[in-house]
């Protein structure tokens, strides 16, 4: 378990170098860090001083060892727009990233599950049918369209719900959360909707799927030819067959859930890291893009560690596999 | 009590499909009593499965019975509501399948396979279920049994897990067990031992299997009664001594020149030629008589049905007038 935790962990760093390399050389490649510092009177002389002074003449090596160093402790620079440092743009808009997304995660599996587990049961069930053809359309609309169907009904037309922004947050710590007061749960409501759907009906048609395919092997069969119980079998057995692939799935969703926040952040005017991030790209901001780009990668880092640890947890067979591997290696 | 445990009269299983009615059982009959191990042999194909699924009520659709009678212990049971069936399996007519490997679910100990099984239908402490499943299974000649119970399918092995398998079918003590080829995906060495120990526990608890094979050497090893099926028909039925040693049916004593032996397998010898017709292509009369070598002008033309002789049942025509 340890030796595979640490494997994992190694791979990890290993990836969150690679993306750390390539935001490193979009910072110090995609126009000239300098330029964008000072004004268009600075003197070549001035320029040059500034240059040796943030150690852009030192070998590429060494420079990307202390942009490593300093994204350890959280240090991107200066944001060329907001002239203030990004790790504290950042550390405002992650609450509002991170509540929406998790919100939004919530939704797609707490409703997503039980819809494909019904569906997997009763594939000819009128319930059923609406619910595939429901699932067609939320893979097919694309997410800002749903979004903006969304303001359409329940802002403009009903005016029940928020079209734009968080709603009042409460402070607690360093934290902003939205989910304590009645605006900031109304505020979220739509755009998590939205940033859900389309995982939602994934999920849906994933465990479905999952579940027709469970429902005909042998150990259903024997299961079944034990009398025990329907219940037993479709959750006790089944369910926790399909689990294995849904939570493969489901990681990664999650992590796309984080990243697919830009559109949906834009659409709402949802004060989030994905709205800076576009904010960003349109004024070349390369310091918070870098950073934005790093920071994703690292959610997805930590949450396939997350489903890695917990297909542990659910599946025997990987505890000694993976104990076989490591005594070959 | 008297009469037959298990009675099958005139079952006919159909599948409706997008090519019409296609009939995969046709007029089968047979009784099985208390602690008879009763077998059933023919090619693949033959409709035994089926068979055996319709008798524990778990026939998948769109196969359904749909003529004839299954009657256990006297009383009609195919045709009982869901839940009533439901109680049934396991209980009272338990099944083994064939391949011990994807037949146990990975994620769950077998100790809790076993519990689950047992708190199911019986009436008990938690801890007596344990007891019981334990007991059971050193009784199916899995060593260390108390600490096995933590192990999970992955951790036997192939022998090992039809022994849980069998566990499994028999930790209620049904009446009867369907063993649907139970030996047929494990390695030669261990057939024999897996057959021997059905038979002395089945022995030992008076339950009487339904022991579904293609391979006559194990019908001869442990069956009192067989029927051959082929095509979805029983051709002929007899006490092993009769079908085995003395076959009247032409496909039957072909079955036996086919005949591997659990203990020195050989080649097979006297392979029957061709091979059994698909459901749509049955050809009239005698489904067998492209294949047999004695088959007659009469074999073309009409269906032999099963006829009585010296207390063997045949349906051939070499065994009636020939006209
Ligand atoms: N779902 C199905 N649809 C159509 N035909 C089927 C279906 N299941 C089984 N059959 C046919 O029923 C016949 C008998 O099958 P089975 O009882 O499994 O044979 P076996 O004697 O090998 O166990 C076979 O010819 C098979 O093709
Ligand atoms: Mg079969």
């Amino acid at each position: 378990m340890t030796a595979f935790i640490i494997r994992r962990l190694l791979q990890s760093v290993f990836v969150m170098l690679v993306v750390a390399l390539v935001a490193f050389l979009m910072f110090n490649y995609v126009g000239d860090p300098v330029n964008q510092m000072v004004g268009i009177d600075t003197s070549f002389a001035q320029r040059e001083h500034l240059r040796q002074e943030l150690g852009l003449n030192d070998p590429t090596l060494v420079q990307f060892a202390r942009f490593v160093g300093h994204a350890v402790r959280g240090d991107f620079g200066l944001s060329y727009q907001h002239k203030r440092p990004v790790a504290d743009l950042f550390k405002e808009r992650l609450p509002a990233t991170l509540e929406l997304s998790l919100v939004a995660a919530l939704f797609s599996l707490l409703v997503g599950i039980p819809m494909g587990v019904y569906t997997g049961l009763k594939p000819d069930g009128w319930l059923s049918r609406i619910f595939m053809a429901f699932s067609l359309v939320g893979v097919s609309l694309p997410t800002f369209l749903i979004g903006i169907l969304l303001i359409f009904v329940f802002s403009v037309i009903l005016g029940w719900l928020p079209s734009y922004g968080r709603g009042t947050v409460v402070a607690i710590g360093g934290w902003t959360t939205g989910l304590l007061t009645v605006s900031g749960l109304k505020a979220l409501l739509m755009p998590a909707v939205t940033l859900g759907l389309f995982q939602l009906t994934l999920i849906m048609r994933l465990v479905r799927s999952e579940m027709l395919e469970v429902l005909r092997t042998d150990y259903i069969k024997f299961a079944r030819a034990r009398g025990l119980t329907d219940r037993a079998i479709n959750f006790g057995h089944a369910l926790k067959n399909t689990l294995v692939p849904v939570m493969t799935i489901t990681g990664l969703q999650i992590g796309s859930i984080i990243a697919f926040a830009i559109i949906t952040e834009t659409v709402f005017q949802w004060p989030g890291m994905g709205l800076m991030f576009l904010q960003a790209i349109q004024n070349v901001d390369i310091p918070i893009m870098s950073a934005y780009l790093i920071l994703v990668a690292f959610f997805f880092v930590v949450i396939n560690l997350i489903v890695d640890i917990l297909y542990y947890v659910v599946d025997p067979r990987l505890r000694v596999d993976t104990a076989k591997a490591n005594g070959h290696a | 009590m008297p009469g037959p445990l298990l009675q099958i009269a005139h079952l006919r299983i159909a599948f409706d499909t997008r090519r019409g009615n296609l009939v995969a059982v046709d007029d089968v009959s047979f009784d099985v009593h208390r602690g008879e191990v009763f077998g059933i042999v023919g090619e693949s194909g033959a409709g035994k499965s089926l068979t055996g699924q319709a008798v524990i009520g778990l026939l998948e659709p769109p196969g359904r019975i749909t003529a004839g009678r299954i009657r256990l212990e006297g009383r009609r049971i195919d045709n009982l509501p869901y839940a009533r069936m439901r109680r049934l399996r396991g209980k009272q007519i338990g099944m083994i399948f064939q391949d011990p490997l994807t037949s146990l679910n990975p994620l769950y100990t077998i100790g809790r396979q076993l519990t689950e099984t047992i708190l199911t239908h019986r009436n008990m402490s938690h801890a007596q279920a344990r007891e019981h499943a334990v007991r059971i299974l050193s009784d199916v000649g899995i060593p260390a049994a108390e600490k096995r119970m933590e192990h999970y399918p992955h951790q036997f092995s192939g022998g090992m897990r039809q022994r849980v398998v069998i566990a499994l079918a028999l930790c209620v003590n049904p009446k009867l067990v369907i063993a649907d080829e139970p030996t047929t995906a494990l390695d030669v060495s261990i057939q024999a031992q897996i057959i021997a120990l059905l038979k002395q526990l089945c022995e030992k608890h008076a339950t009487a299997v339904v022991l579904i094979t293609h391979d006559m050497g194990v019908i001869a090893e442990i069956c009192d009664r067989v029927a051959v099926m082929y095509a979805g028909r029983i051709v002929e039925l007899g006490t092993v001594r009769q079908v085995v040693k003395h076959a009247r049916h032409p496909y039957a004593s072909g079955l036996m020149g086919a005949i591997p032996s659990l203990r020195h397998r050989q080649e097979r010898l006297n392979q029957i030629e061709g091979s059994m017709p698909r459901l749509a292509e049955i050809p009239a009369g005698c489904a067998f008589h492209p294949r047999c070598p004695e088959a007659f002008a009469k074999c073309r033309r009409r269906r032999p049905h099963l006829i009585e002789i010296q207390g063997a049942q045949v349906a051939c025509w070499l065994y009636g007038e020939k006209a």
